[in-house]
């Protein structure tokens, strides 16, 4: 019997402590180090964007900050790259609608 | 874009069409266009007209059923805004005499821009509104053209490099020029195509095809960059752009111009253009022009400072010496014709260029006189600078 090996173990990380996170107002537990994408898909959560026309789900794409599918609204600032924004202690990651923007 | 034109106004003429691109399709200066079809920004002349006529064929197949719904063609009009009482008269003498060949204008007073456009700054002087200057997506454009000329009948390979020219020896031609018979097909490097006619519509690297026919065609890189921001709603309807812009254009220098031409985007994000440099193939970053462009932008719509751009893009425009394409057969080379050198205005330039070379190929006058757009003008000229750094050839 050969215990699962996560990706920490395979490259035996010593993370240091970790801290929350919101998602849509639910707490998310986060370690230093981790994209917003990484703390997202860690708790399971894969899509975090509706798309402008047609309120498609969206999540990562390319993983590598080169499609910008991945946008999300980060302390209520729209539009950032969850694939490349590290994820800071009390973030409020809220799913993004469309352009993020109420209004201009 | 001009390639994919030129197939389709050819196939319409019932021509047999073969498309060589050494890349996919848009792969070059139409993929880094903003898609604009403007009138606003030429000065009477050759290449108004071709632009007016160019715009009427682009709202033509904005009708065209298999196009006109692909290719985000949108009639959105042009605002140039004046800072100064100078700016301001220049510009009105410049709309008065394009009225004279077609074009449509209308003077907008300062306390007006805002009914045009509510977020400008309230800085200016004054405008002009230009009803005719549309857009379109250029590499949807260019791909959705070559799609429907390949439905009624042409030829598309992408991924070939053309490398030479298949040349008749002609032992009468007592010109000096030994490689100087009749054009009769190319050779790739996926084989020999033969054709009564081979036309160059390489863009930026048009001279390299020139050239393996022997033939001069000055055609030099010039640099733009264009700033994307994140997608917004409409907070900018027309395309804007200060009245210097057009005075860029025209300029011959190789350091750095850049006006602010900003327009949103049916997608959302608002694109920010216009730099212009030579600094021959050079694909570099360069922050200082990001930083003139976004500055310039803010300028001209404050709210813009909130805004994040999310990415940049830059492309080679097409550039011959005195700013007009080469239009046309090569009486150097027989066989040959050229459609390339349009600069910045080549997606906009592009129907005008495949329907009057269709009318060559087809033995009709062409609609438009092209004797000054005729790629031999440059023959006389000496030795220009040549900063092409090793480009390769390749039929667009």
């Amino acid at each position: 019997m050969s215990r699962p090996r996560g990706p920490l173990a395979l490259v035996d990380a010593r993370p240091g402590p970790g801290f929350q996170v919101t998602f849509d107002g639910a707490p998310l537990d986060v370690l230093p180090g981790q994209t917003i994408a990484a703390a997202l898909w860690s708790a399971g959560i894969t899509s975090w964007r509706r798309t402008r026309v047609e309120q498609r789900p969206r999540g990562v794409f390319c993983g590598i900050g080169v499609c910008f599918d991945c946008l999300v609204t980060v302390n209520g600032v729209p539009n950032q790259r969850a694939c490349l924004a590290p994820a800071r202690p009390g973030d409020e990651i809220r799913t993004q609608d469309g352009d993020g923007h109420v209004e201009v | 874009m001009t390639g994919a034109a030129c197939a389709w106004y050819a196939v319409r003429a019932g021509l047999r069409v073969v498309v060589l691109d050494r890349g996919p399709v848009a792969g070059g200066t139409t993929g880094a266009g903003e898609g604009n079809l403007l009138v606003s920004d030429k000065e009477p002349g050759p290449e108004l007209n071709l632009a007016l006529l160019s715009t009427r064929l682009w709202h033509d197949l904005s009708q065209e059923p298999g196009i006109g719904g692909e290719i985000e063609y949108e009639a959105k009009g042009g605002l140039v805004v004046a800072s100064g009482q100078d700016g301001l008269a220049a510009l009105h003498t410049l709309a008065a005499e394009q009225r004279r060949f077609g074009v449509e204008s209308e003077s907008v007073a300062a306390e007006s821009l805002t009914e045009l456009e509510p977020h400008i700054s309230p800085s200016y002087a004054g405008g002009v509104y230009y009803p005719q200057d549309a857009q379109v997506q250029p590499a949807r454009a260019a791909a959705v053209l070559l799609r429907e000329a390949v439905r009624q009948g042409a030829v598309l390979h992408t991924g070939t490099t053309v490398t030479a020219l298949l040349r008749d020896v002609d032992a009468s031609d007592d010109t000096d020029d030994a490689t100087g018979g009749t054009v009769r097909g190319v050779v790739t490097d996926r084989g020999t195509l033969r054709a009564s006619w081979v036309l160059n519509a390489a863009g930026t690297w048009g001279g390299t095809i020139a050239q393996l026919a022997g033939v001069r065609l000055p055609i030099l890189p010039r640099r733009g960059f264009v700033l994307v921001t994140e997608p917004l709603p409409r907070v900018i309807r027309h395309k804007v752009y200060a009245a210097d812009y057009v005075a860029n254009v025209a300029s011959d220098s190789s350091a750095l111009q850049s006006s602010a031409v900003v327009e949103g985007t049916a997608a959302g994000p608002v694109l920010i253009g216009a730099s212009r440099e030579r600094v021959g193939f050079d694909r570099s970053f360069s922050l200082p022009v990001a930083r003139q462009l976004a500055a310039q932008a803010v300028a001209m719509f404050p709210i813009l400072e909130r805004v994040r751009v999310m990415r940049s893009y830059l492309g080679f425009r097409p550039y011959l010496p005195d700013h007009l394409p080469a239009i046309g057969a090569d009486p150097r080379a027989p066989g040959l014709l050229h459609a390339c050198g349009h600069e910045g205005a080549g997606i906009g330039l592009a129907p005008g260029t495949g329907y009057l070379l269709a009318q060559v190929l087809t033995g009709k006058a062409p609609d438009l006189d092209l004797t000054p757009f005729r790629p031999e003008r440059f023959e006389h000229d000496g030795d220009q600078e040549d900063d092409q750094d090793g480009s390769e050839g390749g039929g667009e």
